[in-house]
């Protein structure tokens, strides 16, 4: 049997790429990391009419093989086969946008340099046609000295014609060529750009109807006060999806969950094992599955603004404001999906090229106000700050909330500043980046990779975050409760020692040991420190009310407002510390993070215990 | 924080092995433009780029982009702090930048001549 050809997509951003790969590959696909690097490797499968085989691998975007993302090293390396462990494409695909070939020519004339088989895609040519644009596909094909085919990958048009062309190439595909790719100078990019216009200029005839809608929404949406606020109003709908309407979904998997420990709890014998089972592992994964529905949501928006083209008109309208805190515009999307949960946002950092742009965002990410705080801000506020209206209008607890929101964001920035000022000068990325024409997205391309999201961020449920969970599930229950002792169990657990011993550290910012003792399984995740505080309070259950008066009695005012100031700046995810791990591919970075958080948690404590206790709220 | 919008201009210009010759008729820096601004790109030569960065590199990476001798240039919109970045059409694309990173890029415009 003939092993399956080897096929690779390259292309520019935006040339519809990733939905040539569905339409290529349908649900045959297969999502995972390169070795050794944070690139996601997207593979499919599909079987041509002939009943030959093809296995298809979806590249980063690029405008050329001089590679300076880890991404673009990637595509690189893919093409010219010089990655160890994978087998070097057969054939070359290059995806281009039938309305936009200019620099996509350029890198296919650099892919032709490389000696493998390649075919030209001109995909979204119904736009090309609706706009007038002709394109000699024969004569373009000549010049080229490779097969060119039309394609709308959206409407599966031209598919088949793609596929039977890759077949054709691929028995050309025995001439092994020799890797002697090196960099282009200035001058070689320069003459590739020159014999690419002299291309279009033979092969193509300009748009009769060009495009202006794009223009015309431009004039709008990046218009510096109109746009400013139409931004403000997408990113005020987005929250708004995201808080209130993942609500009932989540509640029903908390309720699930629930459920599913209780009836586990209920078939188990009472000891050690449905402890692991209940409050480790049903738990521990059911407080991170729960955000599943909030990550879905704030995905949908991100793929969507991302297909229209808008995203990169928020970043042209951010650059600005991101820049003077050193950071590139392009930051805006990890740092915007962190408000939900800083997992995904860290995992969306690999869309910036530079590392220390990068690492600055790693950084800063989990100062973001993720969802997770908003149990332990709803618990603190409406126990200790009373409902007043300030100014006639104004709630003060929601003034106190956005506080809390402003707090970690403006922090961010400053940290940000601070890296980039004093540790990593300069050496940023330069701001450079095509505006896509707008377009409309295609349904089921989005629901696909919303899907695919999904399944990523469970699968770290599955694996890190879990593991993370059962240790903290084992510090906070062994070893049990000696017998005939009062107090609840946490107490005798390594994690009630772990709180008695650093509770001496946390007295100067107001921290009672009950509260050093709950911070502990808040390592797992931020509003599991609720749970915990109800079980060091003996209160039964999580209910706000209940517990919020408890805390009320033996809190003092200063005490709760320390550690609001402490929960926005304390590391207190074991999950997101694994995550940077995962990433950076290193123990320094989460380390560093755990360093400067808690350095930052402690310092805002403090500050924020004292003025309290000055003011006299003590 | 942002050095000068100048400073490009008063730098003597440095003629490499890939760089066309200097010409003082090249016209004005693209990073000086205002909304409007329509023209042609006379040369793309970088000699300062933002710290750190290789000005050599950012200039294959403007050619990369589009930005080449004989390509149309219209600045479309500006940022609206300090006019910074602009969205510029090249040829028939757009391509935000910030202004210090196209000061390498030299425009003279349409209706001139």
């Amino acid at each position: 049997m003939l092993r399956p050809v080897r096929v690779a997509l390259v292309g520019n951003p935006n040339s519809g790429k990733t939905a040539m790969f569905n339409a290529l590959t349908g649900s045959r696909q297969k999502v995972a990391n390169y070795a050794g690097v944070t690139v996601e490797r997207k593979e499919g499968r599909l079987t041509a009419a002939s009943g030959r085989a093809i296995s298809i691998l979806d590249l980063p975007g690029t405008y050329s093989l001089r590679a300076r993302s880890p991404d673009e090293i990637v595509t690189r390396d893919e093409v010219l086969g010089r990655l160890a462990g994978e087998a070097p494409p057969d054939v070359v695909v290059c995806v281009a946008d039938a309305t936009n070939l200019r620099l996509v020519l350029r890198l296919a004339l650099e892919l032709k340099a490389v000696g493998r088989p390649a075919v030209l895609a001109l995909n979204m040519i119904d736009i090309a046609e609706r706009q007038g644009l002709r394109i000699d596909v024969d004569a373009l094909s000549a010049e080229l000295g490779m097969p060119v085919v039309g394609t709308v990958a959206t409407r599966r048009k031209g598919v088949a014609e793609l596929v039977g062309q890759i077949e054709a190439q691929a028995h050309l595909a025995s001439a092994t060529s020799i890797d002697t790719w090196r960099e282009p100078t200035a001058a070689e990019i320069r003459a590739l750009h020159r014999e690419a216009e002299r291309m279009l200029k033979a092969c193509v005839r300009p748009p009769e109807r060009p495009d202006t809608w794009t223009g015309r929404l431009d004039d709008v949406l990046l218009h510096p006060v109109a746009g400013i606020a139409i931004l403000l109003a997408v990113l005020f709908l987005m929250f708004q999806a995201v808080f209130t309407g993942a609500k009932p979904v989540m509640d029903l998997i908390t309720a699930g969950f629930n459920m599913l420990s209780g009836a586990v709890g209920a078939a188990l014998p009472p000891g050690l094992l449905r402890s692991l089972i209940c409050d480790g592992v049903i738990a521990g994964v059911g407080s991170v599955v729960v955000f599943l529905p909030q990550i879905m949501i704030l995905f949908l928006f991100i793929i969507l603004l991302e297909d229209v083209g808008y995203m990169a008109r928020a970043a042209f309208l951010l650059d600005r404001i991101m820049g003077a805190a050193g950071l590139h515009g392009r930051t805006f999307i990890p740092l915007l999906s962190s408000f939900a949960c800083a997992i995904p946002g860290i995992m969306a950092t690999r869309v910036i090229d530079n590392r220390r742009d990068r690492l600055t965002t790693i950084l800063i990410a989990p100062l973001m106000t993720c969802s997770a705080r908003i149990p332990v801000y709803t618990l603190i506020i409406s126990a200790f700050i009373p409902q007043r209206q300030v100014w006639g209008f104004l709630s003060l607890q929601g003034l106190v909330f956005f506080g809390l929101y402003a707090a970690g964001l403006i922090s961010a920035l400053a940290v940000a500043w601070v890296v980039r000022t004093l540790f990593w000068r300069g050496a940023s990325e330069p701001f450079l980046m095509e505006l896509p024409a707008y377009k409309a997205p295609d349904a089921l391309n989005v629901a696909r990779n919303v899907l695919q999201r999904a399944q990523i961020f469970l699968q770290r449920a599955g694996t890190t975050i879990l593991s993370m969970m059962i240790l903290i599930w084992f510090l906070a229950s062994v070893p049990g409760k000696p017998a005939g002792a009062v107090g609840p169990a946490i107490n005798y657990s390594f994690a009630g020692m772990i709180g008695h011993f650093i509770e001496p550290v946390l007295a100067p910012v107001g921290f009672s040991w009950q509260m050093s003792v709950a911070l502990i399984p808040g390592m797992a995740a931020r509003e599991v420190a609720v749970g915990a505080l109800a079980t060091v309070y003996a209160v039964s259950g999580g209910e706000g009310g209940v517990l919020g008066a408890s805390l009320a009695r033996h809190w003092s005012l200063a005490s709760a407002l320390a550690f609001l100031a402490w929960y926005v700046f304390a590391p207190q995810c074991a999950s997101t510390l694994s995550v940077v791990k995962r990433e950076t591919n290193s123990w320094r970075w989460p380390i560093v993070m755990f360093v400067y958080m808690t350095a930052l948690a402690y310092g805002a404590a403090f500050i924020a215990y004292h003025l309290a206790l000055a003011m006299g709220g003590g | 924080m942002n050095p000068p919008l100048t400073q490009t201009h008063a730098l003597a210009p440095i003629a490499g092995p890939d760089t066309p010759a200097a010409d003082p008729r090249d016209g004005e820096p693209l990073g000086e433009g205002r909304r409007g601004f329509k023209g042609v790109i006379t040369a793309v030569r970088v000699q300062k780029a933002s710290p750190g960065l290789d000005p050599a590199e950012l200039e294959r990476r403007l050619l990369e982009m589009g930005f080449v001798e004989g390509a149309r240039v219209e600045i479309l919109h500006e940022g609206f702090i300090r006019r910074d970045p602009i969205c510029v059409s090249v040829d028939e694309r757009r391509v935000a930048l910030r202004r210090c990173d196209a000061g390498g890029v030299f425009v003279r415009p349409e209706t001139a001549r």
